[in-house]
């Protein structure tokens, strides 16, 4: 199965890239935007052929070491 | 005295430590991060550098490597445990000291001197120290220390603030925050304060003719502490 996780930055935790990003893009005219806030994405390719327990599996790498949640959050975006 | 110093994939700055621990009298060993048991030690220290290549975030992957289920049970059980620089981000990592290091504020690689004053005496790290202003070294890119609210008043509850950003007489403001650490945090301690972990680098503070003293009033208080 392949599962698709997010981890960002949680809300009140400064994302200065994100910030130099909403930057530059202004400086390219698009002037539209409010925010950029940058993250990461992975994609795990597992054995596991149940979703459920592959969706707990990687629930459990992500608290344990793909997100620190002391300032990111994770999300799984995709389970197939 | 006996100290143990952890190289990891990616560790640079583990033989100035190696130096600085044996000047001031420590029988210092290296010991590699695939290792399963520490030797005996009086004190451990995990060194700076880019522990393997800061990848995912820095320190996360050396939180996990083979040594620090051995680190992490000599910290639990009282054992003295100093993380410089990428040091300190592995210890936020493995959840000895609360918080966490972020990029710098400005996006900067931070490489220069700078003040700190020393927030806590009572421990094994400070004790005795006559000053209370100290100009050390600093170089990395994330070191702005974050925590939650309820993270930093437990913090200041427990007196677990080690050292703060400062100028040379010790005013600490935002002036002299290079990073954007809150309340301008340069290094923590647990709640035992036997586990210290500090962005700036004492081992650079050694040697007069290269920078500066302030390092080894440091290394030489530290040892004296631990007799």
């Amino acid at each position: 199965m392949k599962i698709s996780v997010i981890v960002t930055l949680k809300k009140d935790v400064l994302d200065p890239q994100g910030k130099v990003i909403h930057q530059a893009l202004d400086g390219m005219g698009f002037n539209e935007v409010n925010e950029v806030r940058q993250g990461k994405y992975f994609e795990i390719d597992t054995q596991e052929t149940n979703p459920k327990k592959a969706k707990d599996k990687v629930e459990e790498m992500c608290k344990k070491l793909l997100a620190n949640l002391v300032i990111e959050n994770y999300r799984i975006i995709d389970v197939q | 005295m006996k100290s143990s110093v952890i190289t990891f994939p990616g560790s640079n700055c583990d033989r100035d430590m190696d130096v600085a621990l044996k000047k001031f009298g420590f029988r210092n060993k290296m010991v590699w991060h695939q290792e399963d048991e520490l030797p005996k030690s009086d004190l451990v220290v995990l060194p700076g550098g880019f522990s393997y290549g800061d990848y995912l975030r820095c320190g996360s992957m050396a939180s996990k490597s083979k040594i620090m289920k051995s680190v992490i049970n000599f910290a639990n059980s009282g054992g003295m445990v100093m993380g410089i620089c990428n040091g300190f981000q592995i210890l936020v990592e493995t959840g000895l000291v609360p918080g966490a290091l972020l990029r710098n504020k400005y996006l900067e690689f931070i490489c220069k001197n700078v003040f700190v004053k020393i927030n806590n005496k009572d421990n094994a790290y400070f004790k005795n120290i006559d000053n209370t202003v100290l100009k050390l070294h600093i170089a990395h890119n994330e070191g702005n220390y974050f925590c939650t609210n309820d993270q930093l008043k437990e913090i200041e509850d427990n007196a677990q603030v080690a050292i703060n950003y400062c100028d040379p007489s010790g005013k600490i403001g935002q002036l002299y925050n290079p990073n954007g650490s809150i309340k301008n945090i340069a290094g923590i301690f647990n709640k035992a304060k036997n586990v210290l972990g500090m962005m700036p680098h004492p081992e650079r503070m050694i040697d007069t003719s290269l920078s500066g003293e302030d390092g080894s009033l440091f290394f030489k208080n530290l040892i004296n502490n631990l007799k």
